[in-house]
């Protein structure tokens, strides 16, 4: 770990009574980047992301942030940002009162208060609903003021812990293209917490991969999704089929979109299995094929051509370096 | 409603409407025969003299020294043992939900506020009696070991304070059992959020806590005070009928017609729904205006 | 988070010392009947009072009445509400909320002046009417706590769709309140049953303007006339309170709980 990060977590453990939900955890992030803890419940992903905002004690290890440690600092000393999964709105003042708390309390003059307010409210694109109360807002309304609160005092983290979650899929994904375009604006470093893979590789610079209280890998999203480093996390980020192994051997295995119907330049290795399913997902295809008894997952492009029926023989091709080797960890 | 359920509506429909209707009837009636109208019928006697006429006589009857004393002491008692209850209920309430104490003590208070908060009436003056009266068990320790004689202090179980004291026995209890849902319904995000704000506990209960607490608080506030103020038989097995209080006075009257007029009982009675109905609607007004951020 | 913890211990302690107290106060009262030593000569003797025991007895009578009219009036009418009459349900709250703030003494006088003797329903006119009149009053009393606990019952099981399930096999009303939805909501109705047996068994005002022999009169006179009984009764009354509210506690533990809360 260089001493230059500017988030840094060094043996982070947690553990409560016998069960150790947090494993020596360490890893080092720049400022300015957005980073993603990505695991399934109980990885230990939310424990870190509480340790950090102050409202988790460590059972060891150390946090720093722009040098200074702050493992000892109670949250409200942190000067962290925190969205929260249920916006956690304070439902008894106004969206301005809201964004303005931060700043009340640390003894900002209310006309200052007033300007920031206005320059957030325009940031995330609620202009003049200062006003409102928490509860005539949708939710995706709310939890875009709950990220402006958390940023309105400039917090030198922000900590965003599963915001999308309770939130419907369109609004999803246009909530979060918002915060990566709001978080480049900044340049403010962010630790998102989230159990959706889609999310963590769609909006990160790079995602911490975690599964019990450990880090099973640490990288790009694009390393993540093509070169998994351990079999955990070839397996829960993205599609994965497992290949015969008559034919490859043990632990070979092949994303579904690396598999083509029709003959590559690249490719070296044809397989040869019909047709047993088709599921028909808009802009993508995905066949079920059977090969030597072994069901391969193959996604294709939507085209205006028929597409292959079931009980159809097809032959797949595929290229060798494409194939992932799944190791025993 | 609407009747979507059963395809031959036309039919249905008379039937079932009434069988609505037979349900909440009985009900409807006994809220209009034992609530009701025992009320209006007190209402209106309180206008009707003694010649059957039409008068404010009764009205004014009440204007008289010893019968504003008692609506003022009531008040006074009411007043101290409700806000009094309400901020101590407030405390243990907080304390036992919010102050990190050991788990169990929480259902334990619950429940024994449960207990408490019904173990009203003559047996809990007795219990008061048994403490702080003159042959009292904390009156005798405190004469005995401490040297304190708190009836030369000026203390009576049948004073003012004597009877705010005990009235709290019930008042804090039930304040307990009706705040606690409003101090659970506080969620730990928001202490949170606030925290991450930098803000100190203390600001989070001035500019969040208290304030979404305080509707609730204002609710039972009133209903202790009701209780408190229709409360009769503590304060007459306490005091027998030395204690000028309201109620003491209608029970008087209504036992042996002590004002010799029952125009004025009526009166009285009138002005004690006029006192608990005033103290609902403040407090339906100040909480409408506090809840204007609640759906 | 030290000093937090401190505070707390410490109200929670001044808050049980003041509830406490009292408490073992009276016990220690009740037993000094005989000079020099502790006995429980004054329960002994209250034991054998039969004025105790027919107050006693009379008292529980007309609350167990008091709680078969109070269910009887109240289940129907929070189940045809909640199914079907939502549009009354603010108006059975405001009913509800009225006896908490009209006080007991001014009820029992419209009553007296309302159904006397020479009225259309003379309720006091004969002891039975009189009877009748006192548990429709005790009812009224417990109305508040009857209500809001068969309406928590209501609320925690989907009475809507196990009413249309039982309808869809053929079920009329009656038999479905009876079959279906009563046992579902037991637990919640035993509640306040015990609530109201808590609230009405040492009743006073009410009680004694009616001029019926029950408990809360028979209390009062013990304590105008003797010195050591009293504490004795007070001991007792708290145990039996103690016994309806504990009845509810174990009872909230076999409460059903077939639909997610939504608050």
């Amino acid at each position: 770990m260089s001493d230059q990060h500017f988030l840094r977590v060094d043996n982070l453990s947690k553990s409560y009574g016998a069960n150790q939900v947090v494993k020596g955890v360490s890893f080092g992030f720049d400022k300015g980047e957005f980073i993603s803890l990505l695991g399934p419940s109980g990885c230990g992903k939310t424990t870190i992301l509480r340790m950090i905002a102050g409202f988790e004690t460590p059972n060891g290890g150390a946090i720093h942030v722009d040098g200074k440690d702050i493992t000892g600092l109670r949250p409200n000393e942190r000067k962290l940002g925190m969205v929260f999964q249920a916006y956690a709105l304070f439902p008894n003042l106004t969206v301005g009162d809201n964004i303005a708390f931060g700043l009340k309390v640390a003894g900002v003059p209310r006309e200052q208060r007033r300007a920031r307010v206005d320059e957030m409210l325009k940031l995330i694109g609620l202009p003049g609903y200062d006003k409102r109360y928490p509860y005539e807002m949708s939710g995706g309304q709310q939890q875009r003021v709950a990220l402006a609160r958390a940023i309105a005092p400039r917090p030198r983290l922000l900590l965003l812990d599963e915001p999308l979650s309770a939130l419907d899929a369109k609004i999803r994904v246009s909530l979060r293209e918002q915060i990566r375009a709001i978080q480049r604006e900044l340049g403010i470093t962010t630790v998102f917490v989230t159990h959706d893979q889609e999310e963590a590789l769609s909006i990160s610079d790079r995602v911490v991969v975690m599964n019990a209280g450990n880090i099973e890998q640490l990288g790009t999203p694009h390393d993540i999704y093509n070169r998994p480093a351990t079999r955990f996390a070839a397996t829960f980020v993205g599609h994965l089929n497992a290949l015969p192994h008559a034919t490859f051997g043990a632990d070979r295995a092949i994303r579904p979109e690396l598999i083509s119907l029709s003959p590559r330049p690249d490719t070296d290795t044809t397989l040869v299995g019909t047709v047993s399913d088709i599921g028909f997902m808009g802009s993508v295809l995905r066949l079920k094929v059977d090969v030597e008894g072994t069901p391969l997952s193959i996604d294709t492009f939507n085209a205006n051509a028929a597409p292959p029926q079931r009980g159809d023989q097809v032959t797949l091709h595929l290229a060798a370096r494409d194939v992932l080797v799944l190791g025993a960890a | 409603m609407t009747d979507t359920v059963i395809p031959t509506a036309t039919t249905a429909r008379p039937r079932r409407l009434s069988f609505e209707w037979l349900g909440v009837a009985p009900f409807i009636l006994f809220a209009v025969m034992f609530l009701i109208l025992p009320t209006l019928y007190l209402v209106g006697a309180a206008f009707v003299g003694r010649d059957g006429q039409l008068t404010l006589d009764n009205i004014a009857g009440l204007f008289t020294e010893q019968i504003l004393a008692a609506y003022w002491i009531s008040i006074r008692i009411s007043g101290a043992s409700a806000i009094l209850g309400a901020l101590a209920g407030l405390a243990i309430a907080l304390a036992i939900i919010r102050g990190r104490l050991p788990d169990g003590l929480r259902s334990a208070v619950m429940t024994f506020s449960g207990v408490a908060s019904n173990f009203a009436g003559v047996p809990l003056a007795f219990a008061f009696i048994s403490t702080l009266g003159r042959l009292g068990l904390v009156t005798i320790i405190l004469k005995t070991v401490f040297d304190i004689d708190i009836y030369r202090a000026g203390f009576n179980i049948l004073s003012f304070w004597g009877l705010t004291l005990t009235y709290l026995y019930f008042q804090i209890p039930l304040m307990i059992l009706m705040i606690a849902p409003a101090i659970d319904g506080l969620k730990r995000e928001w202490s949170e959020a606030s925290q991450t704000l930098g803000a100190t506990p203390l600001q989070f209960w001035l500019y969040v806590g208290f304030p979404i607490l305080w509707p609730s608080f204002l609710g039972t506030l009133s209903l202790l005070f009701a209780n408190a103020f229709g409360a009769i038989a503590t304060a007459y097995a306490l005091t027998g009928s030395s204690l000028n209080i309201v109620p003491i006075l209608l029970y008087a009257q209504i036992r042996g017609d002590a004002l010799q007029n029952p125009g004025l009982g009526a009166a009285l009675a009138l002005g004690m729904i006029i006192i608990t109905a005033a103290a609902n609607i403040l407090y339906l007004v100040i909480s409408a205006r506090a809840e204007r951020w609640m759906r | 988070m030290k000093a937090d913890k401190f505070w707390s211990w410490l109200v929670f302690g001044l808050g049980a010392a003041y509830f406490l107290v009292p408490l073992i106060a009276t016990f220690e009262f009740s037993l000094k009947m005989r000079r020099g030593y502790y006995s429980f000569d004054a329960y002994a003797s209250v034991f054998a009072d039969p004025d105790f025991q027919a107050t006693f007895l009379y008292s529980s009578l007309v609350g167990l009445l008091a709680i078969v009219v109070g269910v009887l009036v109240v289940v129907p009418a929070v189940y045809f509400v909640r199914l079907r009459l939502p549009h009354l349900r603010p108006l059975m709250e405001f009913i509800t909320l009225l006896p908490l703030i009209i006080p007991a003494i001014v009820l029992v006088y419209g009553y007296i002046r309302l159904y006397n003797s020479s009225s259309v329903i003379p309720f006091t006119g004969s002891a039975l009417g009189t009877d009748i009149l006192l548990t429709c009053a005790y009812v009224t009393l417990a109305l508040p706590y009857m209500y809001r606990a068969v309406d928590t019952g209501m609320r925690a099981i989907d009475i809507k769709t196990l009413t249309e399930a039982a309808q869809i096999m053929g079920a009329d009303t009656p038999r479905i309140i009876a079959t279906v939805i009563l046992p579902n909501i037991l637990v919640a109705v035993l509640s306040g049953a015990f609530l109201t047996f808590a609230i009405v068994i040492g009743e006073f005002t009410i009680t004694s303007l009616l001029n019926r022999p029950g408990f809360g009169p028979y209390l009062q006179i013990v304590g105008a006339n003797r010195a050591y009984e009293p504490s004795a009764l007070a001991i007792l009354s708290f145990i039996i309170t103690w016994g309806a509210m504990g009845m509810i506690q174990l009872l909230a533990r076999f409460a059903p709980r077939t639909s997610a809360r939504t608050d």
